[in-house]
């Protein structure tokens, strides 16, 4: 469903991504990982028509390339930020309303979806989203997103700093939305909940794709382990 | 006593004209990071068209239609010369708003010649509607005062109730997360700069025949908006509106204290005649009337550098 090709991004002059080419298909979890600073949140934003980019990136039938964030978020993919912006004078619900795109019908995901799953966020459905901890903001950041009943999601880091229950929570969240027919591109740099829920991962090093596998086959690599993504 | 609620009366009604003015500048601001110094001559295009369009209609279809065209006008400038100017960054911004200034002041003399027009208060309106120990107030100052808080209730509720409202505020604080939302933000700014310069024309609307409609009167205008928002603090809506009241009525109040500082200090035993700058200590404080708004922005900028409610450190 994603097909990326010969992907380059830039920042100014300094290009920061050097000819990726990356698969998700349908109903698939796919994690992209690496060090700090590979190149994985440029990667992203680059799909999300964020930076200047050249290449080819197909969604379905489509080329995304060339097209406004707006259009592209019409087209069916949702992007969760890294750090994770949520609208912290903006109460609740009204961030949940946000994410919903103007003009579409009902999707898979309703605010009474988001509310069920997160009972702190009924809870709290009339206070600022500012208030709420960075776990709660997290959650809100992705069902956000998932109002605009996407495609394809990609998550930027969701799990960045989050105590283990927390974690534990990101994870069933991510599980159900696959499990709802979307797709999912995770972004992740240590080893907590990638391997466990993904299909295939990516792992990236200075602005390439030096690892494309199973879970199991990355787990036997050592010397790539190694080599790009222990610290 | 009479005289002060008559003064104080005309500061609010000259307060809300200049938060009419402040608030869709500093709603601009926000949302491009520069000052749009083109936007007191929205205000004046809203006098010249009301102006026009009163001379064949007479004054009530301009009150309509006059900052409905100030905001296309707004609107198209925000699309095809903003847009593109904005890729050049910040200076390039400034720069073509000042630009965009003469031209607008050029156009004007050019179709409407140096001097005044007659643009005057409509005759319904042209009566005293009542009056507080001896001073008469207009009917028409009160019917600015009417439209002015009634467009800022419908304002408010459009901003704070609607769904389109909710967009806006996130699109001037995360403009890049609501667009990946799904929203068309460049739209949802070009809507914010119409709605905003269609302010200053209905401003210009109900100010220019309550002042003067001239080519000058941008100007003069603009500089006191631009001490408000200051004053205010930049970005923020509260503080322009504290701002814009504070300064009107410190200017019209102003013109008629017909004491000096040295009246003012001999009241309480000091006596200041032989002390520095004694000229200036015994100047009339309507004299100085005009310049009392530069120097509150002067000492605020002192005392708070970032005005009385701003955020931003630009
Ligand atoms: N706005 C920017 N301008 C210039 N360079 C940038 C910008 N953002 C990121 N970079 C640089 O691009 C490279 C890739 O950054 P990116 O954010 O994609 O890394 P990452 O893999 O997501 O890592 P992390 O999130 O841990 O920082 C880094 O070297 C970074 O310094
Ligand atoms: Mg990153």
């Amino acid at each position: 469903m994603l097909q990326v090709r010969n992907l380059n991004a830039y920042y100014g002059k300094s290009h920061v991504i050097d000819g990726i080419d990356l698969d998700v298909e349908d109903g698939q979890i796919v994690s992209l990982m690496g060090r700090n600073g590979v190149g994985r949140s440029t990667t992203i934003k680059a799909i999300m028509g964020l930076v200047r980019a050249n290449g080819s990136i197909r969604f379905g039938d489509r080329e995304l390339l060339g097209l406004e964030p707006h259009q592209i978020a019409h087209c069916g993919i949702g992007y969760v930020p890294e750090n994770r912006d949520i609208f912290p004078s903006l109460s609740v619900r009204n961030n949940l309303l946000l994410g919903v795109k103007s003009g579409s019908g009902k999707g898979r995901w309703s605010p009474e979806d988001a509310y069920e799953l997160f009972p702190v966020l009924r809870e709290r459905a009339d206070t600022a989203a500012g208030f709420l901890s960075g776990g709660e903001q997290q959650m809100l950041a992705i069902c956000r997103t998932l109002m605009g009943d996407p495609d394809l999601v990609m998550v930027d880091e969701p799990t960045e700093g989050l105590a283990p229950l927390m974690v534990t929570k990101v994870k069933e969240l991510l599980l159900e939305i696959a499990r709802r027919g979307a797709s999912i591109l995770l972004v992740e740099q240590k080893l907590t909940i990638a391997p466990e829920i993904s299909e295939r991962l990516y792992v990236m090093g200075h602005g390439r794709i030096v690892f494309a596998g199973t879970p199991a086959e990355l787990e036997a690599d050592h010397a790539l382990r190694k080599e790009w993504m222990e610290v | 006593m009479e005289g002060w609620i008559f003064f104080l009366f005309n500061g609010i009604v000259y307060g809300l004209l200049l938060f009419m003015m402040s608030s869709g500048l500093t709603l601009i601001f926000s949302m491009m990071g520069v000052l749009n110094f083109a936007h007191a001559s929205f205000y004046m295009l809203g006098a010249y068209f009301a102006y026009q369009i009163s001379t064949i209609t007479g004054f009530w279809p301009g009150l309509i239609v006059a900052p409905v065209l100030v905001g296309c006008i707004g609107a198209l400038v925000e699309r095809y010369f903003l847009r593109t100017v904005h890729r050049h960054g910040h200076v390039a911004e400034l720069l073509f708003t000042f630009g965009l200034a003469m031209l607008i002041e050029e156009a004007v003399v050019l179709i409407w010649g140096r001097n005044p027009v007659p643009y005057t208060v409509p005759p319904d309106l042209d009566f005293a509607l009542f009056q507080i120990g001896g001073m008469s107030y207009s009917a028409y100052k009160i019917f600015m005062m009417a439209v002015s808080i009634t467009m800022f209730v419908f304002l408010y509720g459009v901003i704070a109730r609607t769904r389109i409202g909710q967009i806006i505020q996130a699109a001037l604080t995360h403009p890049e997360t609501v667009g990946t939302l799904g929203h068309n933000v460049p739209r949802i700014f070009m809507l914010v700069f119409g709605a905003g310069t269609g302010l200053a024309g209905l401003a210009g609307v109900i100010g220019g025949n309550a002042f003067v409609t001239e080519p000058g009167m941008a100007r003069a205008l603009g500089t006191i908006v631009f001490v408000v928002i200051i004053v205010g603090g930049l970005g923020s809506l509260t503080g322009a509106f504290i701002a814009s009241l504070l300064i009107g009525v410190i200017q019209t109040t102003a013109v008629a204290i017909d004491v000096s500082l040295t009246d003012i200090f001999a009241t309480v035993g000091l006596d200041l005649r032989n002390v520095p700058l004694h000229e200036l200590w015994s100047k009339r404080i309507s004299d100085v009337a005009p310049i009392l708004p530069y120097l509150f922005m002067v000492l605020i900028l002192v005392l708070r550098p970032r005005g009385l409610l701003g955020t931003r450190d630009s």
